[in-house]
């Protein structure tokens, strides 16, 4: 595929995209793993969320 | 299920954990698809293969306003509902909008170079955009620095209500000012100005584009309420030791 004489621009701005969107993919996914790691973390300490112990203790 | 079940933050998790995997999977194929019919696509008659940028500029510009639209939807919910879920769906478009933004400007920019001559102009279509790129940054200074989470919310919500003036002013600033950008040539009177050869993969682009912002959304709203999960958690553990 020939990109002509202004390859250097057409090359830049798709690896600006993908950079960006992999930030992006990346940042959200590691997200994601450290507040599910926090989560269990709390939950094995015996920390339990209001609306859980409330179901819980109903009769 | 009545669409108000929606609303329900455990209940969106399930679907969203069910959901996820194919939208990402779909997110994939169309941009493999839509990448395969760039490489095959004509170059124009005279800007050359430089058009192959607009694949990139033209979905992203989209998102960035639909994205705004999404975030002035979900500031409705917070300030006349005070929805939660609302909230966490403005709180997490506002970074995805933000990098579709820049994505757009950054993009504009390199291809304006060869076309126009120049990296930027102070003209109307790119002023309203970079207005948009700074009203982005306000909302997350706002969600992401405020002490009080529920304020920032507030504030953030207002301020999207606000910037959704702009929308329109980007939409229509190629018709009312007299600019350097071109008008529209694909949403406008009389049809679409561009071949059906390089429309195509502009519009699959477009669909993939559109993929990935749902797919990146709702998996950002996932954090989103598990943040709020930890957070909620860790209130609870620091009144019983206090208690």
């Amino acid at each position: 595929m020939n990109l002509g004489p202004h390859a250097d621009f057409i090359i830049a701005a798709y690896a600006v995209t993908v950079f960006v969107i992999g930030s992006l993919i990346a940042w959200i996914a590691l997200d994601y793993s450290a507040q599910r790691r926090i989560l269990g973390d709390l939950e094995e300490q015996g920390v339990t969320r209001r609306s859980l112990r409330t179901s819980k203790d109903k009769p | 299920m009545p669409i108000i079940d929606l609303a329900n933050p455990t209940r969106f998790l399930n679907i969203v954990n069910r959901v996820l995997p194919w939208l990402a999977a779909a997110t994939v194929l169309v941009f493999a698809f839509g990448l395969a019919r760039i490489m095959g696509a004509p170059d124009d008659y005279q800007q050359g293969a430089t058009v192959k940028i607009m694949y990139l500029h033209v979905p992203a510009a989209w998102l960035s306003m639909m994205c705004w639209g999404v975030m002035t939807v979900a500031a409705l919910g917070t300030l006349v509902w005070r929805h939660p879920l609302s909230d966490v769906a403005g709180k997490a478009a506002a970074p995805i909008g933000t990098a579709f933004t820049f994505i757009c400007l950054i993009t504009g920019s390199l291809w304006g170079r060869p076309t126009w001559g120049t990296y930027w102009v102070w003209d109307a279509r790119l002023t309203s955009m970079l207005v948009l790129f700074l009203l982005y940054l306000g909302v997350l200074a706002l969600y992401w620095t405020a002490e009080d989470p529920g304020r920032g919310s507030r504030a953030a919500a207002v301020l999207a209500l606000v910037g959704a003036i702009n929308i329109p002013i980007i939409k229509f600033s190629v018709e009312y000012w007299n600019t350097l950008h071109q008008p529209a040539s694909l949403f406008r009177k009389g049809g679409s100005a561009i071949d059906p050869a390089i429309l195509t993969p502009l519009l699959v682009m477009a669909g993939g584009f559109t993929l990935l912002f749902f797919t990146l959304h709702f998996a950002a709203m996932r954090n989103e309420i598990l943040r709020r999960r930890v957070r909620s958690m860790r209130l609870i553990q620091a009144q019983e030791l206090h208690a």
